[in-house]
């Protein structure tokens, strides 16, 4: 599932970012096609997450560009690249704790909707319109979750969650967004095997039903094989071997950044 | 704790009370029996004994008790001066009895060991005030301590010289501190009931004038003088029959009134919007009705509290809503009395078009949006306690700029503009300073503007967004959220309704000077908001209504008149007793509770979770 003659829908050509001479990342060559789930490993430090917020914006790029849909995001606020359909997960979740579930994914529909003050203060026939279909979305996206985000949770602060239901909750989050590309970063760190072989189902139906390219950082190989068309490696900042899954794990270069020179031999 | 009564008039446990009083009901399994009687913890009880003596000696040397003796609480009992004496003892004799109840600690029944504790620790903090009378009469050091007098040491004596002093203060510590440890031992019933009839003696007293005014107003002055004495104060006879009255009413009324509260909370949908819709009405017919049997002074005192309220409820949607820490907001309350100034009236220097008042209010509320955009537009972009910092500089930026020489051709530098005509409303009335009641339906009408917009905002996109600003800055832009914009929009909303109030308060006191907007003023909004609860318009309200209403503000007044020159010194106790004990406010928004009491709900929920967790996972 690879369509090369597609154009992609995010391209990073020569990326780098520099911080204070280290060089987080260096010269990045990536390209993710639509309807494609790409897994980018390494060890740590090796500039995966770097990559994720210099795509959002939340670092500046140092040299190279970022083509989301062929246009540059250089220069973009964080906001404005949401807006143009990039959203994220982070690895330690952030959620809005105090707000409600409800509120959180209500919330993050911020740059696709338009009511103004004065929509609100003179209660609108727009602005409750507007609120009935920000509300209606958000529910749908958390159901995508079975019930585990919906009924009396609605209305429950984000913090009562237990850890795995934050976690849907930041990709129920990422997903109210209407974004076209997700970017998780490690989506299955600290959840039991029971959870994390649900979520990596859950991954491959944002990709089939909700049609989202997605971006997967993640440490646990299981389920790296079982989501991912293409496996990218970063290492020190500079991508080491892409391909499938069989491939690059079989790649000596892959097995000397994880486990060092000696142990290969 | 708090070195005054005023507004926690009730035993300071009550806090305590609420868990204690449950947990003994329930009967929990951790309960033992009372500890032996004089088996103390005697460090412990020495240990508050010196803080409350020390809280003692302060108070007196701050002439509080000197000055306040003069207001009489119940006429020939008890002043207000020499109540300020026995709050520590009272408080200090309660705590020492204080157990934490947790799970796995033993919970020893209270009983007499309370009892005597309290009473120990009571006289260790009266001693406080025996050792001073010994060092009054000993040693002269009136040289840095002003107060240190003849007239304290007399006071303190009760007229009858040092031994008696020393004697007094030690059994009136010992008794206090002993009813301090009462308080654990009695029933949560009995408890309730009590500080009800303390609660209602302290209002009577605290709003004598208050009361006396509307009496008057209504035609019943008869039982009003039977109630306060000629001098001030409740009469004996009067204070007896209000602390049975109100005891047989919180006896009859006990669980009835969180019963309802309960009851209306528990309603969904339409039932619940119209029950509040009943309260919301009741309470505004309340106050469209009161002003009318109210005199001046009640007037004038509501309408300085309406200000004060319409600023706090600004300034809450600028530090309740979006989180952005203004200590300059006087700025927006200036911009707006000198922009109405300028607009209405003829003796204004440079230009005068002499506007009407509401005519003026939309020059007035562009000027002020323009301030706030200008003002936020470089502040906006920092984050934390550096944007405190520089709204703090931009609030008296701006107080300067209207100082100033420059300026003075515009705005009258320190002579100010004066003789501002009154607001007229398209010539139906004109609402003047000399007419308070017209002032206060003015201010009413404003603040029911503020409510709804405050109300309306917090529940739309824009609301949504300022919280998730709050929240975490980052991940809210992150999300798609214009973080500058939202912030902006917030410091502009705050600006415009702070503005109200510059103009309305520029028509009701005719005149406006630099003077009156010092950087005080930023910080008595502040702690109204903070005090009351922040993020909460009811919290607001109650915030301004107990301390501008029954303290005072920066310049006005409160009911309360002598405590004028202690209000900074109540006001600081006040906020350090609630960043203490409640941290959330007075009337807390659930919101704000749950995130400042985050961890300990974060891990009730997790313990609920776990269970309910291990039950998702059975289901496919």
């Amino acid at each position: 599932m690879s369509p090369a003659a597609q154009q992609p829908i995010l391209e990073t050509r020569g990326l780098g970012v520099d911080f204070g001479g280290l060089k987080a990342l260096d010269g990045l060559d990536l390209a993710v096609y639509p309807g494609e789930i790409v897994s980018v490993i390494g060890p740590n430090g090796a500039g995966k997450t770097t990559l994720f917020n210099a795509i959002t914006a939340t670092v500046a790029a140092s040299e190279g560009d970022i083509l989301f849909e062929g246009e540059s995001l250089i220069g973009l606020d964080p906001n404005r690249v949401t807006s143009r359909g990039i959203a994220r997960t982070f690895q330690n979740v952030r959620l809005f704790a105090n707000m409600t579930v409800l509120e959180n994914v209500m919330v993050s529909q911020h740059c696709r909707t338009r009511q103004s003050v004065f929509g609100a203060l003179l209660f609108t026939k727009a602005f409750r319109n507007e609120e009935a279909e920000i509300t209606e979305r958000g529910k749908e996206v958390l159901s995508f979750f079975g019930s585990r985000l919906t009924g009396y949770r609605f209305d429950q602060p984000a913090y009562t969650l237990s850890y795995a239901n934050r976690r849907r909750l930041e990709i129920a989050r990422a997903m109210a967004t209407q974004p076209k590309l997700i970017l998780l970063d490690e989506p299955v760190a600290g959840m039991n095997p029971t959870e994390s072989a649900e979520l990596t189902g859950l991954i491959g139906r944002l990709r089939d039903e909700w049609g989202f390219a997605i971006v997967v950082i993640e440490h646990d190989m299981e389920v790296v094989r079982e989501v991912s068309d293409r496996v990218v490696v970063l290492d020190h900042g500079v991508k080491i071997a892409e391909g499938d899954y069989a491939d690059v794990s079989a790649d000596p270069q892959v097995i000397e950044a994880y486990l060092g020179r000696g142990a290969s031999v | 704790m708090s070195l005054t009564t005023p507004s926690e008039p009730g035993p300071p446990p009550a806090p305590e009370a609420g868990p204690s009083a449950g947990g003994a009901a329930n009967g929990p399994s951790n309960d033992a029996p009372p500890r032996p009687p004089f088996a103390q913890d005697w460090r412990r009880i020495a240990r508050m004994g010196a803080i409350g003596a020390i809280g003692q000696i302060f108070i007196s040397l701050s002439n509080m008790p000197v000055k306040l003796d003069g207001r009489a609480i119940i006429e020939g009992v008890l002043s207000l001066g020499y109540l300020s004496l026995v709050v520590l003892p009272l408080a200090a004799g309660s705590r020492v009895g204080h157990q934490l109840r947790r799970e796995g600690v033993p919970f020893h029944r209270p009983g007499a060991h309370e009892v005597i504790g309290g009473a120990a620790c009571g006289a260790l903090v009266g001693g406080g005030l025996s050792l001073l009378a010994i060092l009054i009469a000993n040693f002269d050091l009136r040289e840095p301590l002003v107060n240190w007098s003849p007239i304290l040491a007399d006071l303190l004596a009760f007229n009858r010289g040092t031994a008696f002093a020393v004697l007094i203060w030690l059994a009136i510590g010992a008794a206090v501190g002993a009813a301090g440890g009462l308080l654990r031992v009695v029933p949560p019933a009995a408890r309730r009931v009590l500080s009800t009839m303390v609660l209602t003696l302290f209002g009577a007293a605290v709003l004598e004038s208050l009361t006396t005014d509307l009496a008057e107003g209504m035609g019943i002055e008869g039982l009003i003088e039977w109630f306060y004495a000629p001098r001030g104060g409740l009469t004996i006879t009067g204070a007896i029959a209000l602390a049975a009255g109100s005891g047989v009413l919180a006896f009859v009324a006990r669980g009835r009134v969180k019963g309802a509260k309960a009851r209306i909370d528990a309603l969904e949908g339409p039932a619940r919007n119209r029950a509040h819709l009943g309260l919301i009405m009741a309470t505004a017919a309340v106050l469209v009705i009161l002003p009318m049997f109210a005199g001046k002074l009640t007037n004038e005192l509501l309408a300085n509290v309406g200000l004060f309220v319409l600023l706090a409820l600004g300034l809450n949607i600028v530090v309740g809503l979006a989180g952005i820490l203004d200590l300059g907001y006087v700025a927006f309350f200036a911009v707006g009395s000198y922009s109405a100034a300028v607009l209405t009236a003829a003796t204004s220097p440079k230009i005068h078009p002499e506007l009407p008042w509401f005519v003026a209010l939309i020059g007035v509320v562009v000027l002020t949006g323009l301030v706030g955009l200008f003002i936020g537009a470089p502040v906006i972009r920092m984050r934390g306690d550096y944007l405190a910092i520089v709204t703090l500089g931009f609030g008296e930026i701006i107080r300067l700029l209207f100082l100033s020489d420059w300026l003075s051709g515009w705005f009258g530098g320190s002579q100010g503009i004066t003789n501002i005509p009154g607001a007229e409303i398209f010539g139906l009335a004109e609402v003047a300073g000399t007419d308070p009641r017209s002032v206060f339906y003015l201010v009413l009408a404003f603040c029911a503007i503020a409510i709804y917009v405050s109300w309306r905002l917090e529940r739309s996109r824009i609301g949504r967004a300022w919280m998730a600003v709050r929240e975490d800055e980052t991940v809210a832009e992150a999300m798609g959220i214009n973080t500058v914009n939202v912030k902006l929009l917030a410091f502009v909303v705050g600006a415009v309704l702070g503005s109200f109030s510059g103009a309305i308060f520029s028509a009701k006191v005719g005149s406006v000077f630099p003077a009156s907007f010092l950087i005080l003023v930023s910080i008595v909004i502040l702690v109204v908001v903070i005090f009351g609860g922040m993020g909460n318009i009811v919290g607001v309200i109650a915030g301004s209504a107990v301390l501008i209403g029954v303290l005072g503000g920066p310049k006005q007044p409160g009911l309360l008149a002598e405590f004028s020159e202690f209000k900074l010194l109540i006001y600081g106790a006040l906020l350090v007793w609630m960043m203490l004990a409640r941290p959330e406010g007075l009337i807390p928004s659930v919101r704000r509770t749950r995130e400042l009491h985050q961890e300990e709900l974060a891990q009730d929920a997790w313990l609920r979770g776990q269970t309910e967790d291990e039950q998702d996972e059975g289901q496919p």
